[in-house]
This record gives structure tokens, C-alpha cells and sequence, in this order.
């Protein structure tokens, strides 16, 4: 189940933002127990995209939620969101 | 009270407002707690809202911030981040400095 969940996650970040790097780590466990992580699974999203380019963070985090929209409040309950232009990890 | 107009109320009501689960002193999740530990920090003044107790307000502020998730930072009325971005801004010094304009100008 955690393993769809992750599938779909990044089927829908790569479909949206095309990253050239994406690591997602599942950090489900470590909320086990608190209300929310009844609804679905606490991630950290690190990605590098060049549709981050000239935007700043507030809307690259924006674009994030977006593309992962659909899973939100179903597969996803939270993201930590670490998002960069391929320029800014070179 | 629509809900827009109440939103806007909260959002004027003080030049930081963090809307939040749970309250400064009993978050009722971890990313909360980490941004008020961050607010905390730079020792700002803040108002802050327990969305739990709003079920409205939840939804709302959502739909007029364009961002679907919580804890949520406004200073001067305008959505800063949630946990990521305000820890972010909290490491390079950028949350200090602006809280301390927004509390000078106040």
C-alpha cells in the first residue's frame, strides 16, 4: 500500500514538473498516531526542475501541491517540500 | 460574516498571524510546532488562529491562499509559506528581518 502510495506520488510529480532529480522519502512512520496520519502518509519531496526557474519559493511550492492535487487528503496528508532550479544544485 | 471578509478581519487584526493546529502551546502537529519554534525565535509578537476550532475558516483559507496545506504564515497580510519556508527563511536570517519590519511598521 505505502508502495502505490509512493508510486502515484511520483507518477504525478514527474507527469507535472518533469524533475531531472526527485527523491521522495517516506516519513509515514514517524507521524503514526497523530489525527492527520489517519488520512494518509507524511513525505519529503526533494526535486530539481527547470520549471522552477524565476519563481520564487511560495510558488514553487505551489506548483508542487498542484501536480500532487489529487492524491492531497487521500494518499497525502503532508509534504516537506524542497524544490531547486537544476542551477541552484550544480 | 463571509468567510472572505472574516479572513481578511484575522489578516488585519496584526501584522503576523500564523494559522495553525493546535495552539503556540499545544501544536497538534509537528510542522506547527516547528513554525511557532521559528516565530518564537526571532521573538515575535504573533497572532494565531487554531484552525481545528474553525472548520470554515480551514476550508476557506485554502481556497483564498491558493495553498492547500497548514501551518500557514502571513505577515503584513500576505501568505509567506508554510513550515518549509519559514524554517528556510528562518536559517538564512530572511524571517528575522521581516519580522522585525513588519513589527517596526506596526
Amino acid at each position: 500500500m505505502t508502495t502505490e502510495r509512493l508510486a502515484r506520488l511520483r507518477a504525478a510529480l514527474e507527469q507535472e514538473l518533469a524533475p531531472t532529480r526527485l527523491d521522495i522519502t517516506d516519513e509515514s512512520a514517524a507521524h503514526a498516531g497523530h489525527a492527520g496520519a489517519r488520512e494518509g502518509g507524511h513525505f519529503r519531496v526533494s526535486l530539481v526542475s527547470a520549471a522552477f526557474r524565476g519563481r520564487p519559493q511560495i510558488e514553487r511550492h505551489r506548483m508542487v501541491y498542484a501536480a500532487v492535487a489529487p492524491l492531497l487528503h487521500g494518499d497525502v496528508h503532508a509534504l516537506n517540500i524542497r524544490a531547486f532550479t537544476p542551477e541552484e544544485v550544480t | 460574516m463571509d468567510i472572505v471578509e472574516r479572513i481578511k478581519s484575522e489578516l488585519s487584526s496584526s501584522p503576523v498571524v500564523l494559522f495553525m493546529k493546535g495552539t503556540p502551546d499545544f501544536p497538534q502537529c509537528g510542522f506547527s510546532a516547528q513554525t511557532v519554534a521559528a516565530l518564537r525565535a526571532c521573538g515575535a509578537d504573533f497572532k494565531h488562529v487554531n484552525i481545528f476550532e474553525e472548520p470554515e475558516l480551514r476550508e476557506g483559507l485554502k481556497r483564498y491562499s491558493n495553498w492547500p496545506t497548514y501551518p500557514q504564515l502571513y505577515i503584513n497580510g500576505e501568505l509567506v509559506g508554510g513550515c518549509d519556508i519559514a524554517l528556510e527563511m528562518y536559517r538564512s536570517g530572511d524571517l528575522k528581518r521581516l519580522l522585525d519590519e513588519a513589527h517596526a511598521a506596526a
